[in-house]
């Protein structure tokens, strides 16, 4: 690899990068899925999934292929561009915000950051940024399917979504207080000094923060007791109730992939990220390639900790109404997400 | 590279503006919108102002864009017909527009070697960032101003649930 | 790799846009089209202040960006909230057509 110059390696590596943070990042979000289904047959006192493959292991790559080779309809009064183009913004937004993820600790090879797509020095707003903006899939394929349950179910979405971004926008400013970055990197060496002592939810006092980001986020990505959008009682399936084939199948990647965004990011700003709870406790063990792995294996599991949250909280709360969500966001969270500033900056000014 | 970024989405910026001024339903005019607004926050980030861009992106796209498209899908517009009113505004409108920007233009054209180029420095890199910068000069500098947007936005809410509420 | 851009271009791109809006705000018989321009308008000049700021290594052009778009997202919701009144009242949101002011 010696004569390829500076920028060529660092072309390859980021695709190669790119091309295997997307690969895991799909292939979980087939498999949430399943673990999804499992689980909450479980709580519901079922099996689940369980003929397809050893434990229903492959149900994954079933459905894939169902739903590949379902008709793809198009509605006749439909409009076409918009109505292509609705579920592309939705997938597409849910992925990109992988990228700023970092999911190990720092390790350079040939001056390239391995364990982080881009490591950008904003990268906390661009998280934000994608996922406002991911909001118009929803948005559009309602209104574009001309369909009046799923123009319902899209203003629903919408409003949701836009109020209870102010909440989550606003439990993050603690967080970014403590570290003095937006580099989700700072952030997470802000809480690598003594393991999970320092991780923000615990010593850093932010849980408030933390349980606050949880709902609005919860809210955010349509989720139980959050559902409302999708509620099938009242507006048969909601924004994508035309949509069938790939296109609904974009729709419900875009879902899990939002879920496991939410949990990288939950992980990365209140629970330390990829360093290990315990700290400097234990002593260091194994080869360098041990502890470039380590990380990884931590930060997978918390954000499958709280992946099993998301499954728990569907199988546990009913639905909400939708004057309770609205009062709920605007005259709860937001005022208790002003606090937890105003109280973390203060605490933040009398220390320092 | 930095050529390169300016041309792709200057480009784009251009296209979408083009489009938001072809297109018939509002829906489309404003996604046009959201396209150049999303190229001009690359453009910002390519001018070393990386919190504009991705405040560009969540105030503007994220936020303000989508207040127009709920509006569209709550008052579920048509398309535009055209009046008697807009051909005198065709007449006066391309002329006066053009003659706008090619007097622009050929100021800027004209004055370009005083202005200088852009370089990229360690912009795109890690090793510069404004935000400190920008918010030390908001919060002590300029701070009396930002209370008074914040107090002009509290006006503006009461002022949008009074206007928007329905009449008993 | 290292093409310097002039500042130049950034601000007759800028123009570009400011121009397109003038059009676009004079041609359009939708008021939400109308309003969706005058924020066209809005983001050609930040484009300015932003190349301008970058020009003179200052950080007050991104400064006063910043204020435009606050200022940009107040004027968004009274207006739409003003849009939705008339549809309200009017049933139409064609200019031509709300003329009741007119002689």
């Amino acid at each position: 690899m010696s004569h390829l110059s500076q920028f060529q390696t660092f072309l390859l590596l980021s695709i190669l990068k790119i091309a295997v943070v997307l690969v895991i990042t799909l292939t979980a979000v087939a498999y949430t899925v399943l673990l999804e289904r499992k689980v909450l047959g479980r709580m519901q006192n079922r099996w689940g999934p369980s003929r397809t493959g050893p434990f229903g292991l492959l149900q994954p790559l079933a459905d894939g292929i169902k739903l590949f080779l379902k008709e793809d309809l198009l509605p006749l009064a439909a409009e076409r561009p918009l109505f292509i183009i609705a579920p592309i913004i939705a997938l597409a937004c849910s992925l990109i915000s992988i990228s700023v993820v970092p999911f190990g600790a720092v390790q350079h090879v040939k001056g390239v950051d391995m364990f982080a797509v881009a490591d950008l020095n904003i990268g906390l707003l661009v998280i934000l940024g994608i996922t406002s903006i991911g909001v118009y899939g929803i948005a559009l394929s309602g209104w574009s399917s001309n369909n009046k349950f799923a123009l319902l179910g899209s203003l629903r979405a919408t409003s949701q979504m836009i109020s209870y971004e102010l909440a989550l926008g606003l439990s993050l400013v603690g967080v970014v207080l403590r570290a003095q970055s937006l580099r989700l990197r700072d952030i997470v060496d802000s809480q690598a000094a003594h393991g999970a002592l320092s991780w923000n939810v615990f010593g850093g006092f932010q849980f408030v923060a933390f349980f606050i980001y949880l709902m609005a986020a919860y809210a955010e990505t349509n989720r139980s007791p959050f559902d409302l959008p999708e509620a099938e009682s009242e507006l048969v399936a909601g924004y994508h109730t035309e949509y069938s084939s790939m296109k609904f199948a974009m729709f419900f990647m875009a879902e899990y992939a939002n879920m496991i965004t939410v949990a990288c990011v939950a992980t990365l700003l209140f629970f330390g990220g990829p360093a290990s709870p315990f700290g400097h406790l234990i002593p260091t063990f194994g080869g360098a390639i041990v502890q470039a792995v380590l990380p990884v294996l931590w930060f997978v599991a918390k954000v499958l900790a709280f992946l099993l949250l998301y499954i728990w909280v569907r199988g546990t709360l009913p639905r909400f109404r939708y004057d309770q969500l609205m009062s709920f966001g605007w005259k709860f969270l937001l005022p208790l997400a002003m606090l937890n500033i105003i109280v973390t900056s203060l605490v933040m000014a009398l220390r320092g | 590279m930095q050529l390169a970024l300016f041309l792709i989405f200057g480009v784009l910026a251009v296209a979408g503006a083009i489009n938001l001024l072809l297109q018939r339903h509002p829906i489309n005019s404003a996604l046009s919108l959201v396209v150049v607004m999303m190229s001009l926050a690359v453009l910002y980030w390519s001018l070393g102002a990386e919190f504009l861009a991705a405040a560009q992106v969540i105030v503007y796209s994220g936020a303000i864009m989508v207040l127009f498209v709920f509006v569209i899908m709550l008052l579920n517009a048509g398309e535009e017909e055209h009046t008697t009113g807009s051909r005198i505004a065709y007449v006066a409108g391309f002329p006066g527009a053009a003659a706008i920007f090619c007097l622009l233009s050929f100021v800027f054209l004209s004055e370009r070697k005083a202005m200088g180029g852009t370089d990229l420095g360690g912009y795109l890199s890690h090793s510069a960032n404004n935000i400190a910068e920008i918010s030390r000069l908001l919060f002590r500098d300029l701070l009396l101003p930002f209370e008074v947007t914040s107090i002009l936005i509290l006006v503006a809410i009461l002022g949008a649930v009074v206007l928007a509420r329905k009449e008993q | 790799m290292s093409a310097q851009v002039p500042i130049a271009y950034y601000l007759v791109l800028g123009a570009i846009l400011f121009s397109i809006g003038i059009a676009a705000f004079l041609i359009k018989r939708n008021i939400i089209t109308i309003f969706i321009s005058i924020e066209l308008m809005l983001n050609a000049v930040n484009l300015t202040f932003v190349a301008f700021s970058h020009m003179w290594h200052q950080v007050s052009g991104q400064i006063f960006v910043f204020f435009v778009m606050v200022v940009a997202a107040a004027e968004a919701a009274v207006g739409l909230a003003i849009i939705i009144a008339i549809f309200r009242a009017r049933q139409t949101l064609n200019v031509d057509q709300i003329n009741l002011m007119k002689l």
